[in-house]
């Protein structure tokens, strides 16, 4: 009996452990290794750094080997800088925006009659359950020059002339809030609606202003929930390709595109490898930060 | 405390809720125009539905998109529930903050990065591209979502009825199967679908993976809105949006009669003694 429950007890662990190692750990080992070599033409398009037929010795080798240059390739042309440079201003201003959309949103539904709420929260989930791409390109028809949006806009006659808002930054955010808006909420709600509200009413009867009653309770009640709904939108957001290649102009840099184009077009595997270890680097941070935090709501929730 | 659900707070609702499901109203309304220009309205038509059935290899790309879809979420599934069981039964083992972290992580990392190192490790083992690349790509970022989901259930889950079982000498498997698995079952179907739903959005890392014959749904979209928005596009999305959406209907229903059955069944049984 009991050797049995071991035995489960292993494989339990054992399998999806494996699983992970195997299709997560190892792949991004392999794209550090390949970040290393040099491109060459032929397939697949790299020069291997490390062939474990030669031993210890073929790995020492190979570590002198190691080369810099598509690191230095990076650095050299400003094209990749300025892609990096970017992102992280295109994701963070996302972010705050969906942050600015998110919280009354959240807060609305969390004082919603309890009878409304189960059918309000299907409501933000209900759209994750639909294609990204699809919701992506349903902006295209709106936004674009003879779009809906303009139509809708010129019709009441507010504008005289169509705006330009396809393939500009601006449809990019549009695009990263409306995609990352059910994230933002999610944990949101989560965190406004365990709140007593009691607290509110208390503060204003002592003579607190209902915007000084928010920043002094309500805001600081749900900063768990503002932290994790903001990492769940700019981690993703930082690396997104699909946004700015179908909404994005020409000019709009971002480090996913540029990542898939030196891929796909530019067939150079190594430099690619090499935007993607630079990307997680920089993710690094913020992906740490989520994962003590989602242990933690672990530990608390035992 | 809900005596002050005021204005603003209804006119926030309203809006974000206006936000969320206007562009994808739109979509399916003219995906029903006559008219080939997408955005000038020309009566109701349901002839690019019927162009969309006489489409081969639309057809083939669905068809390679659901078997990948099924085959992944069912392994996933599995996978990810014995990843959650493992997080939340077993606290101490070495190496559980990589594997915690590794299951973490996937929900959160880029697209693009784990697409291009997935598709390294099958060049790197020389692994041929195609349909089993795809699955095996979807089976390791759909897992991660079914374990957080099945996990949320499990820490919930009173383990005195699992500890009951076992002094009656249930096995660990027994156990699992009489008494862990019913309760747990609802976060287990709901995990399969959005493994399954994850699977048939998914267009980066089946980029990646895919080779020739397996182009799936996704990128046979993405190929043809890089040429520009067309009615049958809007066609096709309207049926994805609409199988997605009955989806989730019956199984809110049947979550919903299932719970209901259980009030009754504990009714009856307190009505009893």
């Amino acid at each position: 009996m009991k050797l049995i429950s071991a035995i489960t007890r292993r494989l339990v662990i054992i399998v999806p452990y494996a699983w992970l190692l195997i299709f997560f750990l190892v792949p991004f080992l392999i794209v550090l290794k390949i970040s290393f070599s040099e491109p060459v033409m032929s397939m697949p398009p790299y020069a291997p750094t490390i062939d474990l037929a030669d031993g210890i010795s073929g790995i020492f080798d190979a570590f002198r080997q190691f080369s810099f240059s598509n690191y230095l390739w990076l650095t050299e042309d400003s094209l990749y800088i300025n892609a990096y440079i970017s992102s992280i201003k295109i994701a963070f201003i996302s972010t705050m925006l969906t942050l600015l959309i998110g919280f009354p949103l959240a807060y609305g539904m969390a004082r919603a009659p309890s009878s409304l709420r189960p059918t309000l929260l299907m409501l933000v989930i209900l759209p994750f359950w639909t294609s990204f791409l699809i919701r992506v390109y349903a902006w295209i028809g709106i936004l674009k020059p003879e779009g809906l949006l303009n139509q809708a806009l010129m019709a009441i006659g507010l504008i005289d002339d169509p705006l330009i808002i396809l393939n500009t930054d601006t449809a990019v955010y549009i695009g990263i809030v409306y995609s990352y808006l059910p994230f933002m909420v999610l944990p949101l709600y989560a965190a406004l609606e365990k709140m007593d509200y009691a607290l509110i009413e208390a503060a204003q009867d002592l003579g607190c202003t209902p915007i000084s009653a928010f920043w002094k309770i309500t805001f600081p009640l749900a900063i768990p929930g503002i932290v994790a709904g903001c990492l769940l939108v700019f981690i993703p957001a930082v690396g997104e390709f699909v946004i700015p290649d179908l909404l994005g102009g020409s000019r709009t840099l971002m480090i996913g595109k540029t990542l898939w184009s030196e891929f796909f077009n530019n067939r150079d595997w190594p430099v690619s490898s090499a935007v993607a270890v630079l990307l997680l680097l920089i993710l690094v941070v913020p992906i740490m930060f989520f994962q003590q935090m989602q242990a933690k709501s672990q530990e608390s929730g035992r | 405390m809900n005596t002050s659900w005021t204005r603003f707070n209804i006119a926030s609702v309203v809006f974000g809720f206006a936000f969320l499901y206007l562009p994808i109203l739109l979509l399916v309304i003219y995906s029903f125009n006559e008219s080939r220009l997408v955005t000038v309205w020309a009566g109701f038509s349901t002839k690019w539905y019927r162009e969309l059935f006489n489409n081969q290899g639309l057809m083939d790309a669905a068809w390679v998109t659901v078997r990948v879809g099924l085959v992944s979420a069912t392994f996933a599934t599995v996978l990810g529930t014995l990843a959650a069981l493992a997080l939340t039964r077993y606290t101490r083992f070495n190496g559980r903050i990589l594997f915690s972290g590794m299951v973490f992580a996937p929900l959160v990392m880029p697209e693009v990065i784990t697409g291009l190192s997935l598709l390294l490790l099958f060049v790197a083992v020389d692994f041929g591209r195609g349909f089993w690349t795809v699955t095996l790509a979807h089976i390791t970022f759909t897992m991660c979502f079914v374990a957080v989901v099945v996990q949320s259930r499990l820490m919930s889950f009173d383990r005195s009825l699992e500890e009951a079982a076992m002094d009656l000498g249930a096995g660990p498997v027994t156990t699992f199967l009489q008494i862990t698995l019913p309760v747990i079952l609802p976060a287990v179907i709901a995990g399969w679908m959005l493994a399954f739903t994850l699977s048939l959005d998914d267009l980066v890392i089946a980029s990646f993976t895919s080779g020739p014959g397996a182009t799936t749904l996704p990128m046979k979209i993405y190929s043809q809105v890089r040429l520009g928005v067309t009615p049958e596009i809007n066609a096709v999305c309207t049926l994805l949006i609409g199988a997605v959406a009955i989806g989730v209907i019956i199984a809110s229903v049947l979550n919903k009669s299932r719970e209901v059955r259980r009030l009754r069944d504990e009714q009856a049984a307190f009505a009893n003694h």
